[in-house]
């Protein structure tokens, strides 16, 4: 364990709690601690938006699927910041109009009808337990690197963290904390981009000088009686085996095995075995990797390097300082060529074993869509990556955690402008998320058994402070946005729920009371899912996220505000059944059946996005509803406006 | 009894006006983001095109979104601002 990542973490941790016990006193009414008093400067709520927004989801998901697929990884980039442009022009003012401290309050403020308010704040637990899984995820992948504590007592500690945060001055503290979060996290990000630059290409990265880079083997064989044999005997044959589309190719050496991955040339039918990675997992819970008892000291290599820059190699491929449309153009030319690596898992007697093979992509290939969305693919595939992108872009409005910071500032004029300064924050944030996960992809510092920590990892790469910095303000960016999702979550219980549609007209002290009740319940709930969910890219479950807000919210809101035929039933029918049809399309979903341990392929809802399908249903639902259940013209209800 | 929002702040003449622009707006930059989608599912390659200082379409494409969004955020604020200004000064709202 490192001592100035701890000393930052530390650090950050303290300044963070001690301003939730010093804003502590300002939350002791409803208002103070739901919507920290409506009183917030303008500028300070839009930092504290970008701060709401950048999750680990962003900074960590994003950066590590840029880092492992390229150009697809900064598609999330683009269809999250879009999405800030329906809050602005659709629903920012509306919102801090009609409402008072939660989503549900805007939705119901036409109706005072029961059934939204459990609808809503229903919707709102899901959704917000939804984002917080991803958080959870990326708070323990932090944790190992940044202190050497396993997974889930990283879980646990930002689980903690939270709660104190938001148990002790509930939004005001939150907006603070965010607002930190979210400046760091620019400032930060932006010096790691300007050192990336600085340092140039180089198709040998060592981290400048701190790790050695590894030169991985290719040997000469030839076929023998059915058996791959090199050429170099020191090598013996022990097996092979073809799985998914390539031919792993065992060998011993010295008493010490190895997998390796076979190539024949095609113009000489000459036969190359590529040295791969490998981890066995044996029946008694140890390791081998790569040969050698798994250890701290004996891990998979970091991996991601540039084979060949416009087609050059080497020295003379050294670039030194790039400017950023330079970096961009030489990652992308057609003669690059970057090594990326992919795991190849299968059983051999009681082990599981999982070989790491190393494949070449052209730049060009890299810096396009298609890595990953399969946009070249079936319809069907090309439908999956449609959905998602529609979530992305219409997701962001309907987050509940979002919404409700429309009301810790004084006016609709003041909730615009606050939006556009989120804007510029999050959108520099989400350009300079590109540089960083390509950086990572050609600096060799790759986890190969987690691509969220690129971006921390390639911090470490210039030295422990700058890890360290970011590591820290990673780990701020997880507590930032659970304590708001928090926050909207123990809202819907404590203020829609209870107070409510329960009736309970709970006292100004007994709503905070149960606010703070309900943040640490809803705490702990989201540190079971966090440790129940390891492993997971969390930019991927953000995705789920975002599916399910835009086909629970979005359309209420919508409709709400410009379609006067709008019912209460119609609302509550829309609420049910976008939060019902999207998570039934994900649960049945393939990437879910992987996650059971069953065939993708069997998966009964083909697609991993259901947002396509489930909001035009919640739309179709809200409509036909609220046309069956027109009340009679003297009894249209009027929206309580100020 | 209902619920009262929580911004006091009186009636807002150019609520109307901002309600129709935002929704213009918002057409005009879905359209663009469609347009992009559009190009990666029909025709992924085309988006390796060298457009500008190096940059392919895509990521020219996915810069320019990203940039077209400030733009449009602050030309609606700006449009908000002198509406609002415009109407504070009225004769309408004044008698209100």
């Amino acid at each position: 364990m490192e001592v100035m990542p701890v000393v930052l973490f530390a650090a950050f941790v303290g300044m963070v709690l001690g301003l939730s016990f010093y804003f502590a006193g300002q939350a002791k009414s409803a208002a103070g601690y739901y919507a920290a008093g409506g009183t917030v400067h303008w500028f300070v709520n839009g930092i504290a938006f970008a701060g709401d927004y950048l999750s680990a989801a962003s900074f960590l998901g994003i950066c590590g699927m840029i880092a492992t697929a390229g150009y697809d990884g900064f598609l999330y980039s683009i269809g999250y910041l879009a999405g800030w442009i329906v809050a602005l022009f659709v629903v920012a003012e509306p919102m801090k109009r009609l409402g008072k401290y939660t989503f549900t309050d805007a939705l119901d403020a036409k109706f005072n009808s029961k059934g939204i308010q459990l609808a809503a704040a229903l919707s709102t637990i899901i959704v917000s337990l939804f984002y917080l899984i991803p958080q959870m995820v990326g708070a323990g992948v932090l944790i190992t690197p940044l202190l050497g504590l396993p997974h889930y007592v990283g879980v646990i500690i930002v689980g903690i963290v939270v709660i104190t945060i938001v148990a002790s001055a509930g939004m005001t503290s939150t907006t603070y904390v965010q607002f930190l979060k979210g400046g760091l996290l620019i400032i930060f990000s932006t010096m790691l981009v300007i050192a990336t630059l600085n340092r140039g290409f180089t198709t040998t990265p060592d981290q400048g000088g701190k790790v050695p880079f590894y030169k991985y083997a290719t040997l000469t064989a030839c076929v023998n009686d059915g058996a791959i044999t090199p050429d170099d005997t020191a090598w013996q044959f022990a097996g092979v085996r073809e799985e998914g589309g390539n031919s792993l190719v065992k060998l011993v050496n010295s008493g010490k095995t190895s997998w390796w991955q076979k190539e024949v040339k095609a113009d000489s039918s000459q036969i190359l075995l590529h040295e791969t990675q490998y981890m066995v997992q044996k029946a008694d819970g140890s390791t081998i990797v790569n040969g050698n008892p798994g250890s701290p000291e004996n891990a998979l290599r970091p991996v991601g390097n540039l084979e060949s820059i416009r087609g050059k190699s080497g020295v003379e491929a050294l670039s030194g300082p790039v400017g950023p449309f330079e970096f961009l153009a030489a990652i992308g030319h057609p003669d690059t060529r970057v090594k990326g690596w992919k795991p190849i898992k299968f059983s051999e007697d009681t082990d599981s074993v999982t070989v790491f093979v190393s494949e070449l992509t052209a730049g060009n290939r890299i810096l396009r869509p298609g890595l990953k969305f399969k946009v070249e693919g079936s319809w069907l595939q090309k439908l999956d990556f449609i959905s998602l992108m529609l979530a992305l872009f219409l997701g962001t409005a309907s987050l509940p955690h979002i919404l409700i910071r429309y009301y810790t500032v004084p006016s609709p004029a003041a909730a615009r402008k606050s939006t556009i300064v989120a804007i510029a924050a999050i959108g520099a944030f989400y350009i300079l998320t590109l540089f960083m996960g390509l950086g990572a992809m050609t600096s060799g510092t790759i986890n190969l058994l987690d691509n969220n920590m690129s971006a921390p990892l390639l911090a470490k790469s210039f030295g422990v402070f700058l890890f360290s910095a970011i590591s820290a303000i990673a780990f701020a960016t997880v507590l930032g946005t659970v304590s708001g999702l928090i926050v909207a979550a123990s809202g819907a219980v404590a203020h829609d729920l209870m107070d409510r549609y329960l009736g309970l007209n709970l006292t100004e002290h007994r709503k905070v009371r149960a606010g703070k009740i309900s943040a640490v319940v809803i705490g702990i709930i989201s540190i079971v899912l966090g440790i129940l969910f390891k492993g997971m890219n969390v930019s991927f479950l953000v995705g789920w996220a975002f599916s399910v807000a835009a086909s629970a919210n979005l359309p209420s809101i919508i409709m709400l505000l410009f379609w006067k035929r709008t019912t209460a039933s119609g609302i509550i029918a829309s609420i049910i059944v976008g939060v019902t049809s999207a998570m039934t399309m994900i649960l049945l979903s393939p990437s879910m059946f992987k996650l059971y341990g069953l065939n993708p392929s069997s998966a009964p809802f083909p697609m991993d996005n259901p947002g396509i399908f489930s909001i035009p249903i919640s739309f179709a639902a809200l409509i036909i509803v609220s046309l069956m259940t027109q009340p009679k013209q003297e009894q249209m209800p009027e929206a309580v406006t100020a | 009894m209902f619920h009262k929002p929580a911004d006091q702040g009186g009636k807002d003449p150019a609520a109307t006006f901002k309600t129709a622009l935002g929704v213009k707006m918002f057409i005009g930059y879905a359209l663009v983001y469609a347009a992009f989608i559009g190009i990666n599912v029909v025709s992924p390659l085309s988006m390796e095109t060298e457009v500008f200082m190096g940059l392919n379409l895509a990521v020219a494409y996915g810069f320019g979104l990203i940039i077209l969004a400030l733009v449009m955020a602050v030309i609606y604020n700006q449009t908000c601002n002198n509406k609002e200004a415009e109407l504070a000064g009225s004769p309408e709202t004044k008698a209100e």
